[in-house]
């Protein structure tokens, strides 16, 4: 009953992502959404690695750091070595992960805001190795980067030339909405199988869980990885829409609105940083029309959410129903 | 019976305090051993040497004689000597049965990636633990609240559940730490019987540091007795009460206080 439940829902998600809003953009001929929602996925695919360190009890603020870092990585492969930008997509995140292991390992030591601090440093520290590398041409970044090209195995096309289509930003939308249903399902998994359970059982006390055979430094280092990972590959796809990259492209204001999206769908719901990211992404630009009161505004309707629901958005479904 | 574990010669200082002062015992395989000693003897600290949540300033501890001191904890327990705290340790926002399973992690075959990809010998493993929590809700008569959020229990069940933890990573040797703090006569009768029927039925050796005396007298094979980081004595329960070091030790509590 349950499993129907959730394949049911799983169903009309897939529908609404690649049916129902191309449709209803097509409709309205409000073209400019796409950038908007391709932007929206893959935002909350890094937002998605931040929940995954909110899950084994660490407060990450420094997401935007591996964003950057893959971005560069796609970039530079792709300008330099003319490298297929689908190549460098998991390359990005395979090396964001292994950056991530080695700052992992001496910082996942510390705890609660400790841990969350160096986080924080860590994005301007990005940024100012991308000012500073000669690899990453300083301030002038790396521009025209050209768009996506075919995906070829064996000779059959998987994925044909961005270039070459009449609607890239179509394109562009059902590649991000394709990462994001992938990172997601990923996600749901981790939670439910024992590995989500043992990051749980971190969370909730770190010293029981080592008393039970927990090797919890690895466990820690494994979640932060894979965490990092969603970031790079979220920074690359970034990157091919924008078609260049600044040492200011993700900065420490992105690595916090990576956090308040977690916090704003709900810490306790896999759904919840893909939630949090559309309302805060929206909720962003239709304060837009305020001008200078924009900041004002939102941030107080940030804390009155937070005080009138500490545990997302997604905890209304269960005051209201059953369902969880 | 065979020596399991071996304590020798193990201190720990802290600067200048030595908390442990060159501590030797043994605990035979099958035996319930108490560590006592009044507050600030040192139990608590020799009891985190032993599980390796310390690093020892001195000395070493052997399980079947394989050094286990200065080890990752995690490693300790995966070779079979694991903790209690002394505090309602447990996962809060788990359920009781929830607990037990998550805690059967040194039990699985299959690996992290397996269980992600849920291959079928990971799913045997699932089932494996399921029948095993059962098994051991029933063993600790915590079927009733079995579905209880374990933040919502009381001490006495808190207590139960620590153990029930332990008891899932199937140790050879189990540390209690104060198994008995906070339970009135009635809680700590039951708590007496289920520590022996651990050893009696599931052939789990028991050390355990205690304040509370004659529930130590009834349940110890031995007894090691600690002041200010030493050894003062150790034997069987009939023997301590008698030993004129002890007695001085708690001396201002009288006679009374180990007698039973």
């Amino acid at each position: 009953m349950q499993k129907n439940s959730l394949i049911f829902s799983t169903g009309v998600f897939l529908l609404g992502v690649y049916v129902a809003v191309p449709l209803a953009i097509a409709t309205s001929e409000r073209f400019d959404l796409y950038y908007t929602l391709t932007a929206v996925a893959l935002l909350s695919i890094a937002s998605a690695g931040v929940w995954l360190t909110f899950y084994i009890g660490r407060i990450n603020i420094g997401q935007g750091a591996y964003s950057l870092v893959g971005g560069y990585v796609s970039a530079l492969l792709v300008t330099q070595t003319n490298m297929s930008f689908w190549w460098t997509l998991p390359i990005a995140g395979a090396f964001c992960a292994l950056l991530s292991v080695l700052i992992g390992l001496p910082i996942l030591r510390l705890r609660g805001v400790y841990f969350a601090m160096v986080t924080l440093v860590l994005t301007e520290v990005a940024r100012l190795c991308a000012l500073a590398l000669p690899i990453t041409s300083g301030a002038k970044g790396i521009t025209s980067i050209p768009l996506p090209s075919a995906l070829k195995i064996f000779g059959i096309t998987l994925i044909p030339d961005f270039s070459s289509l009449a609607n890239p930003k179509l394109a562009f939308y059902f590649m991000a909405v394709t990462m994001m249903v992938v990172a997601y399902a990923v996600l749901w998994r981790i939670v439910h199988s024992r590995l989500g359970h043992l990051c749980r059982s971190l969370q909730q006390n770190e010293e029981l869980a080592s008393s039970i055979g927990v090797n919890t430094a690895w466990l820690r280092v494994l979640a932060y990885s894979i965490s990092s990972f969603f970031g790079g590959i979220a920074g690359a796809g970034f990157i091919a829409i924008s078609q260049s990259i600044y040492p200011s492209s993700f900065q420490s204001t992105d690595s916090v609105n990576f956090m308040l999206n977690c916090f704003l769908g709900g810490l306790g719901y896999v759904m919840g940083p893909m939630l949090g990211t559309l309302l805060l992404y929206f909720g962003w630009d239709l304060l837009f029309s305020t001008g200078r009161f924009q900041l004002l505004i939102y941030s107080t309707l940030m804390i009155l959410l937070m005080l009138w629901l500490p545990n997302g958005v997604l905890s209304l479904m269960d005051r209201k129903g059953d369902r969880k | 019976m065979s020596i399991l574990l071996e304590i020798k010669g193990v201190s720990k200082r802290f600067g200048g305090l030595t908390a442990v002062n060159n501590i030797s015992f043994h605990v035979s395989e099958g035996e319930i051993l108490s560590v006592i000693g009044p507050n600030g003897a040192g139990k608590s600290t020799l009891f985190k040497l032993i599980a390796s949540f310390l690093p020892t300033s001195q000395g070493e501890v052997f399980l079947r004689g394989e050094r286990i001191s200065n080890l990752a904890p995690h490693t300790v327990a995966r070779k079979g000597l694991v903790r209690t705290f002394q505090e309602a340790t447990i996962f809060r926002s788990m359920t009781v049965r929830e607990n037990i399973i998550v805690a059967h992690h040194l039990r699985s075959r299959a690996s992290l990636l397996g269980f992600f990809l849920d291959t079928r010998l990971a799913a045997s493993d699932e089932a494996a633990f399921a029948e095993s929590a059962d098994n051991i809700i029933e063993f600790l008569g915590l079927g009733a609240i079995r579905d209880e959020l374990a933040s919502t229990l009381p001490q006495g069940h808190l207590r139960a559940l620590g153990m029930a933890i332990g008891l899932a990573t199937h140790p050879t040797v189990l540390l209690l730490d104060e198994p008995f703090a906070g339970m009135n006569h009635d809680e700590t009768m039951h708590m007496v019987t289920l520590v022996r029927r651990l050893r009696d039925e599931r052939g789990v050796t028991v050390l355990l540091v205690e304040h509370d005396m004659p529930a130590v007298m009834k349940i110890s094979d031995r007894i090691v007795v600690l002041n200010f980081g030493e050894k003062i004595a150790e034997g069987t329960p009939a023997q301590i009460q008698s030993n004129p070091k002890v007695i001085e030790a708690y001396l201002g509590a009288e006679d009374a206080a180990i007698g039973l």
